[in-house]
Protein backbone atom coordinates (compact mmCIF):
# COMPACT_ATOMS: atom_id res chain seq x y z
CA UNK A 1 0.00 0.00 0.00
CA UNK A 2 1.18 3.39 -0.36
CA UNK A 3 2.40 5.11 2.70
CA UNK A 4 0.90 8.00 4.25
CA UNK A 5 2.07 11.41 5.14
CA UNK A 6 3.73 11.92 8.69
CA UNK A 7 3.99 15.26 9.79
CA UNK A 8 6.45 16.24 12.67
CA UNK A 9 6.77 18.74 14.90
CA UNK A 10 9.42 20.99 13.25
CA UNK A 11 8.71 21.02 9.55
CA UNK A 12 4.64 21.62 11.29
CA UNK A 13 6.24 24.97 12.54
CA UNK A 14 7.61 26.00 9.22
CA UNK A 15 4.24 25.30 7.60
CA UNK A 16 2.21 27.08 10.00
CA UNK A 17 4.95 30.08 10.27
CA UNK A 18 4.57 30.01 6.22
CA UNK A 19 0.50 29.69 6.34
CA UNK A 20 0.81 32.61 8.86
CA UNK A 21 2.46 34.78 6.69
CA UNK A 22 0.63 34.36 3.63
CA UNK A 23 -2.16 34.97 5.45
CA UNK A 24 -0.41 38.60 6.33
CA UNK A 25 0.90 39.58 3.14
CA UNK A 26 -1.98 38.44 0.80
CA UNK A 27 -4.54 40.12 3.28
CA UNK A 28 -6.31 37.40 3.42
CA UNK A 29 -9.09 36.28 5.62
CA UNK A 30 -7.73 32.79 6.13
CA UNK A 31 -5.29 30.54 4.67
CA UNK A 32 -5.52 26.31 5.12
CA UNK A 33 -3.29 23.83 3.61
CA UNK A 34 -5.13 20.60 2.94
CA UNK A 35 -3.04 17.02 1.85
CA UNK A 36 -4.97 16.06 -1.82
CA UNK A 37 -6.96 13.21 0.09
CA UNK A 38 -8.99 15.33 1.88
CA UNK A 39 -6.66 15.90 5.72
CA UNK A 40 -6.48 18.87 6.36
CA UNK A 41 -2.75 19.98 7.45
CA UNK A 42 -3.02 23.54 8.72
CA UNK A 43 -4.84 26.84 9.15
CA UNK A 44 -4.37 30.29 9.63
CA UNK A 45 -6.51 33.57 10.14
CA UNK A 46 -10.02 33.52 11.00
CA UNK A 47 -10.46 29.74 10.79
CA UNK A 48 -12.15 29.31 14.32
CA UNK A 49 -15.61 29.89 12.60
CA UNK A 50 -15.19 27.54 10.18
CA UNK A 51 -15.78 23.89 10.09
CA UNK A 52 -12.25 23.27 8.41
CA UNK A 53 -12.54 19.26 8.01
CA UNK A 54 -15.45 19.89 5.83
CA UNK A 55 -13.31 22.34 3.93
CA UNK A 56 -10.69 20.10 3.55
CA UNK A 57 -12.80 17.57 2.47
CA UNK A 58 -14.76 19.20 0.34
CA UNK A 59 -11.35 20.83 -1.34
CA UNK A 60 -10.03 17.37 -2.02
CA UNK A 61 -12.95 16.41 -3.74
CA UNK A 62 -12.84 19.83 -5.62
CA UNK A 63 -9.62 19.64 -6.42
CA UNK A 64 -9.64 15.61 -7.46
CA UNK A 65 -12.97 15.97 -9.60
CA UNK A 66 -11.21 19.21 -11.47
CA UNK A 67 -8.00 17.08 -11.74
CA UNK A 68 -10.72 14.23 -13.20
CA UNK A 69 -11.75 17.12 -15.33
CA UNK A 70 -8.19 17.97 -16.76
CA UNK A 71 -7.11 14.76 -18.05
CA UNK A 72 -9.98 14.40 -19.64
CA UNK A 73 -9.07 17.18 -21.94
CA UNK A 74 -5.73 15.98 -22.03
CA UNK A 75 -3.46 18.23 -19.25
CA UNK A 76 -2.04 16.99 -16.56
CA UNK A 77 -3.99 19.21 -13.87
CA UNK A 78 -5.03 22.63 -12.72
CA UNK A 79 -2.97 23.86 -10.75
CA UNK A 80 -4.65 26.50 -9.95
CA UNK A 81 -7.94 27.94 -9.38
CA UNK A 82 -10.17 30.47 -8.24
CA UNK A 83 -13.64 30.65 -7.11
CA UNK A 84 -15.29 34.41 -7.22
CA UNK A 85 -18.20 34.75 -4.47
CA UNK A 86 -20.25 38.28 -3.99
CA UNK A 87 -18.27 39.07 -1.31
CA UNK A 88 -15.60 36.47 -0.22
CA UNK A 89 -13.59 34.52 -2.89
CA UNK A 90 -11.18 31.24 -2.92
CA UNK A 91 -8.24 30.46 -4.77
CA UNK A 92 -6.57 27.18 -4.82
CA UNK A 93 -3.87 25.79 -5.55
CA UNK A 94 -1.56 22.65 -5.68
CA UNK A 95 1.78 22.44 -4.19
CA UNK A 96 4.60 19.97 -4.17
CA UNK A 97 1.59 17.94 -6.37
CA UNK A 98 -0.08 16.99 -2.99
CA UNK A 99 -1.28 19.29 -0.80
CA UNK A 100 -3.86 22.47 -1.65
CA UNK A 101 -3.01 25.59 -0.39
CA UNK A 102 -6.49 27.53 -0.25
CA UNK A 103 -6.51 31.05 0.99
CA UNK A 104 -9.93 32.63 1.13
CA UNK A 105 -10.31 36.53 1.17
CA UNK A 106 -12.59 39.32 0.86
CA UNK A 107 -12.63 42.92 -0.87
CA UNK A 108 -9.38 44.01 1.46
CA UNK A 109 -7.55 41.88 -0.73
CA UNK A 110 -7.02 41.38 -4.29
CA UNK A 111 -7.00 38.16 -6.77
CA UNK A 112 -3.91 40.31 -7.76
CA UNK A 113 -1.71 40.09 -4.80
CA UNK A 114 -3.05 36.63 -3.25
CA UNK A 115 -1.97 34.91 -6.67
CA UNK A 116 1.73 36.57 -5.89
CA UNK A 117 2.15 35.68 -2.61
CA UNK A 118 0.41 32.41 -3.15
CA UNK A 119 3.65 31.62 -5.89
CA UNK A 120 5.96 32.60 -3.22
CA UNK A 121 4.54 30.69 0.09
CA UNK A 122 3.89 27.44 -2.63
CA UNK A 123 8.16 27.27 -3.59
CA UNK A 124 8.39 27.60 0.60
CA UNK A 125 6.26 24.96 1.05
CA UNK A 126 7.24 23.04 -1.87
CA UNK A 127 10.84 22.95 -0.21
CA UNK A 128 9.22 21.68 2.89
CA UNK A 129 7.79 18.80 1.64
CA UNK A 130 10.61 17.88 0.16
CA UNK A 131 12.14 17.78 3.10
CA UNK A 132 9.37 15.60 4.42
CA UNK A 133 9.43 13.16 1.73
CA UNK A 134 13.40 12.66 2.56
CA UNK A 135 12.77 11.86 6.16
CA UNK A 136 10.14 9.83 5.55
CA UNK A 137 11.75 7.51 2.99
CA UNK A 138 15.13 7.55 4.84
CA UNK A 139 16.35 4.54 6.12
CA UNK A 140 14.99 3.46 9.99
CA UNK A 141 12.26 5.45 8.95
CA UNK A 142 10.29 3.13 10.49
CA UNK A 143 6.40 3.22 11.44
CA UNK A 144 5.50 5.41 14.17
CA UNK A 145 2.82 3.39 15.18
CA UNK A 146 5.03 -0.33 14.89
CA UNK A 147 5.22 0.01 18.84
CA UNK A 148 1.29 0.08 19.18
CA UNK A 149 0.15 -3.69 20.33
CA UNK A 150 -3.05 -5.62 19.16
CA UNK A 151 -4.22 -5.03 23.00
CA UNK A 152 -4.15 -1.02 21.84
CA UNK A 153 -6.23 -1.44 19.13
CA UNK A 154 -8.74 -3.89 20.72
CA UNK A 155 -9.02 -0.99 23.68
CA UNK A 156 -10.01 1.39 21.79
CA UNK A 157 -13.04 -0.56 21.07
CA UNK A 158 -13.89 -1.97 23.85
CA UNK A 159 -17.11 0.14 25.90
CA UNK B 1 -3.69 7.22 2.91
CA UNK B 2 -3.12 7.60 6.58
CA UNK B 3 -1.83 11.28 7.84
CA UNK B 4 0.11 11.10 11.31
CA UNK B 5 0.28 14.39 12.82
CA UNK B 6 3.19 14.76 15.09
CA UNK B 7 2.48 17.95 16.26
CA UNK B 8 -1.23 17.87 16.93
CA UNK B 9 -0.84 13.93 18.04
CA UNK B 10 -3.58 13.05 15.39
CA UNK B 11 -3.99 9.91 13.09
CA UNK B 12 -6.51 10.28 10.17
CA UNK B 13 -7.21 7.64 7.92
CA UNK B 14 -9.58 7.27 5.33
CA UNK B 15 -12.59 4.73 5.31
CA UNK B 16 -14.78 4.29 1.41
CA UNK B 17 -18.24 2.50 1.70
CA UNK B 18 -18.60 1.03 -1.48
CA UNK B 19 -21.60 -0.96 -3.49
CA UNK B 20 -24.38 -1.30 -5.71
CA UNK B 21 -27.13 2.12 -6.19
CA UNK B 22 -29.03 1.80 -3.36
CA UNK B 23 -27.35 -1.12 -1.33
CA UNK B 24 -27.65 1.59 1.63
CA UNK B 25 -24.11 3.43 1.55
CA UNK B 26 -25.65 6.01 2.80
CA UNK B 27 -27.71 4.94 5.55
CA UNK B 28 -24.73 3.46 6.79
CA UNK B 29 -22.87 6.83 7.45
CA UNK B 30 -26.95 8.30 8.52
CA UNK B 31 -26.82 5.96 11.26
CA UNK B 32 -23.04 6.33 12.44
CA UNK B 33 -23.77 10.23 12.50
CA UNK B 34 -27.30 9.82 14.53
CA UNK B 35 -25.86 7.57 17.04
CA UNK B 36 -22.40 8.99 17.65
CA UNK B 37 -21.84 11.90 20.53
CA UNK B 38 -21.61 15.37 19.35
CA UNK B 39 -17.98 15.51 20.56
CA UNK B 40 -16.89 12.49 18.62
CA UNK B 41 -18.13 13.77 15.42
CA UNK B 42 -18.24 16.68 12.57
CA UNK B 43 -20.78 17.83 10.37
CA UNK B 44 -22.01 15.04 7.87
CA UNK B 45 -22.13 16.28 4.15
CA UNK B 46 -24.27 14.72 1.54
CA UNK B 47 -22.98 15.72 -2.26
CA UNK B 48 -26.53 14.25 -3.62
CA UNK B 49 -28.48 15.11 -6.41
CA UNK B 50 -32.58 16.39 -6.11
CA UNK B 51 -33.70 13.21 -5.00
CA UNK B 52 -31.05 12.41 -2.58
CA UNK B 53 -29.38 10.26 -4.62
CA UNK B 54 -25.24 10.33 -3.85
CA UNK B 55 -23.90 12.65 -6.65
CA UNK B 56 -20.33 12.67 -5.48
CA UNK B 57 -19.98 11.32 -2.07
CA UNK B 58 -20.90 11.75 1.54
CA UNK B 59 -18.56 12.40 4.21
CA UNK B 60 -18.50 11.89 7.91
CA UNK B 61 -14.97 12.62 10.14
CA UNK B 62 -15.51 10.72 12.93
CA UNK B 63 -13.16 10.71 16.54
CA UNK B 64 -12.86 6.74 17.94
CA UNK B 65 -10.47 7.77 20.90
CA UNK B 66 -7.29 7.72 21.56
CA UNK B 67 -4.05 5.41 21.24
CA UNK B 68 -0.95 5.67 22.98
CA UNK B 69 -1.93 9.67 23.71
CA UNK B 70 -2.78 10.03 19.04
CA UNK B 71 -6.43 11.09 18.73
CA UNK B 72 -7.71 8.56 15.99
CA UNK B 73 -9.58 10.16 13.66
CA UNK B 74 -11.70 8.63 10.90
CA UNK B 75 -12.59 10.01 7.99
CA UNK B 76 -15.77 8.20 6.61
CA UNK B 77 -16.64 8.15 2.63
CA UNK B 78 -19.42 6.70 0.40
CA UNK B 79 -18.75 6.81 -3.29
CA UNK B 80 -22.54 7.18 -5.58
CA UNK B 81 -23.64 3.63 -6.68
CA UNK B 82 -24.88 4.38 -9.74
CA UNK B 83 -22.79 2.46 -12.38
CA UNK B 84 -22.64 6.30 -14.77
CA UNK B 85 -20.72 7.67 -11.80
CA UNK B 86 -17.45 5.75 -12.27
CA UNK B 87 -15.20 8.56 -12.99
CA UNK B 88 -16.43 10.14 -9.90
CA UNK B 89 -16.22 6.67 -8.10
CA UNK B 90 -12.32 5.96 -8.65
CA UNK B 91 -11.58 10.06 -7.37
CA UNK B 92 -12.66 9.19 -4.21
CA UNK B 93 -10.92 5.65 -3.62
CA UNK B 94 -7.73 8.03 -4.06
CA UNK B 95 -6.01 7.57 -0.87
CA UNK B 96 -8.45 5.41 1.11
CA UNK B 97 -7.13 3.74 3.53
CA UNK B 98 -10.02 1.15 4.03
CA UNK B 99 -12.73 0.00 2.23
CA UNK B 100 -16.56 -1.71 3.04
CA UNK B 101 -18.42 -3.06 0.41
CA UNK B 102 -21.99 -2.90 1.19
CA UNK B 103 -23.84 -5.77 -0.71
CA UNK B 104 -27.81 -5.33 -1.29
CA UNK B 105 -28.87 -8.75 0.03
CA UNK B 106 -32.04 -8.97 -2.54
CA UNK B 107 -32.07 -11.89 -4.81
CA UNK B 108 -32.44 -8.98 -7.59
CA UNK B 109 -29.39 -7.30 -7.01
CA UNK B 110 -26.84 -10.57 -6.74
CA UNK B 111 -25.61 -9.20 -9.94
CA UNK B 112 -25.12 -5.47 -9.71
CA UNK B 113 -23.36 -6.69 -6.54
CA UNK B 114 -20.90 -8.75 -8.23
CA UNK B 115 -20.59 -6.04 -10.74
CA UNK B 116 -19.37 -3.63 -7.99
CA UNK B 117 -17.22 -5.62 -6.41
CA UNK B 118 -15.31 -5.89 -9.64
CA UNK B 119 -15.48 -2.30 -10.53
CA UNK B 120 -14.12 -2.26 -6.98
CA UNK B 121 -11.23 -4.32 -7.59
CA UNK B 122 -10.59 -2.47 -11.44
CA UNK B 123 -11.01 1.09 -9.72
CA UNK B 124 -8.83 0.27 -6.50
CA UNK B 125 -5.90 -1.08 -9.39
CA UNK B 126 -5.57 2.15 -11.23
CA UNK B 127 -4.64 3.77 -7.71
CA UNK B 128 -2.03 1.03 -6.58
CA UNK B 129 -4.29 -1.05 -4.44
CA UNK B 130 -4.59 -4.51 -4.57
CA UNK B 131 -8.24 -5.66 -3.21
CA UNK B 132 -7.29 -9.13 -2.00
CA UNK B 133 -4.44 -6.89 0.51
CA UNK B 134 -5.97 -3.91 1.35
CA UNK B 135 -8.26 -3.49 4.58
CA UNK B 136 -11.58 -4.73 3.27
CA UNK B 137 -14.93 -6.25 4.98
CA UNK B 138 -18.26 -7.17 3.85
CA UNK B 139 -21.52 -5.99 4.58
CA UNK B 140 -24.48 -7.71 3.45
CA UNK B 141 -27.37 -4.80 4.03
CA UNK B 142 -30.87 -5.38 3.73
CA UNK B 143 -31.43 -8.84 5.83
CA UNK B 144 -34.84 -7.61 6.72
CA UNK B 145 -36.16 -7.76 2.90
CA UNK B 146 -38.61 -10.41 2.06
CA UNK B 147 -36.51 -11.14 -1.25
CA UNK B 148 -33.38 -11.49 0.60
CA UNK B 149 -31.19 -14.47 -0.28
CA UNK B 150 -29.46 -16.99 1.98
CA UNK B 151 -26.35 -15.27 3.14
CA UNK B 152 -24.38 -18.48 1.69
CA UNK B 153 -25.72 -17.87 -1.25
CA UNK B 154 -23.84 -14.23 -1.35
CA UNK B 155 -20.35 -15.95 -0.96
CA UNK B 156 -19.27 -15.06 -4.45
CA UNK B 157 -19.09 -11.31 -3.37
CA UNK B 158 -17.09 -12.40 -0.63
CA UNK B 159 -14.44 -14.88 -2.55
CA UNK B 160 -11.36 -13.69 -0.25
CA UNK B 161 -13.80 -14.89 2.89
CA UNK B 162 -12.36 -11.17 4.95
CA UNK B 163 -14.90 -10.16 8.12
CA UNK B 164 -18.68 -10.23 6.87
CA UNK B 165 -21.51 -8.71 8.79
CA UNK B 166 -25.18 -9.39 8.09
CA UNK B 167 -27.00 -5.93 8.44
CA UNK B 168 -30.08 -3.56 8.45
CA UNK B 169 -28.39 0.03 7.95
CA UNK B 170 -31.64 1.78 8.96
CA UNK B 171 -32.07 0.89 12.32
CA UNK B 172 -28.38 -0.14 13.00
CA UNK B 173 -28.15 -3.62 12.73
CA UNK B 174 -24.71 -4.75 12.21
CA UNK B 175 -23.41 -0.92 11.13
CA UNK B 176 -21.29 -0.44 13.99
CA UNK B 177 -20.26 -3.89 14.05
CA UNK B 178 -18.81 -3.27 10.73
CA UNK B 179 -17.12 -0.10 11.15
CA UNK B 180 -14.96 -1.12 14.35
CA UNK B 181 -13.91 -4.65 11.75
CA UNK B 182 -12.36 -2.48 9.39
CA UNK B 183 -11.50 0.83 11.65
CA UNK B 184 -9.26 -2.27 13.25
CA UNK B 185 -8.06 -3.76 10.15
CA UNK B 186 -6.80 0.08 9.44
CA UNK B 187 -5.13 0.48 12.47
CA UNK B 188 -3.61 -3.18 12.38
CA UNK B 189 -2.10 -2.62 8.88
CA UNK B 190 -0.66 0.87 9.80
CA UNK B 191 1.32 -0.66 12.81
CA UNK B 192 2.46 -3.41 10.71
CA UNK B 193 3.94 0.06 8.68
CA UNK B 194 1.35 -0.21 5.61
Amino acid sequence: MNSGLVMYEEEFRQIAGICDRLTRDANAKVVFLVDKNGQLIASSGQAQNLDTTSLASLTAGNVAAMGGLAKLIGEKEFPNQFHEGERESLHMSIVAGRVVLVVIFDAKSSLGLVRLRVKKAGEELGRVFDVLAKRQAAPGAQSPFAEITDDDIDNLFSE
Amino acid sequence: MSFINYSSREINCKIVYYGPGLCGKTTNLQYVYAKTNPEAKGKMISLATETERTLFFDFLPLSLGEIRGFKTRFHLYTVPGQVFYDASRKLILKGVDGVVFVADSQLERMEANLESVENLRTNLAEQGYDLDRVPYVVQYNKRDLPSAVALEEQRAINPRNVPAFAAVAPTGVGVFDTLKAIAKQVLTELKRGG
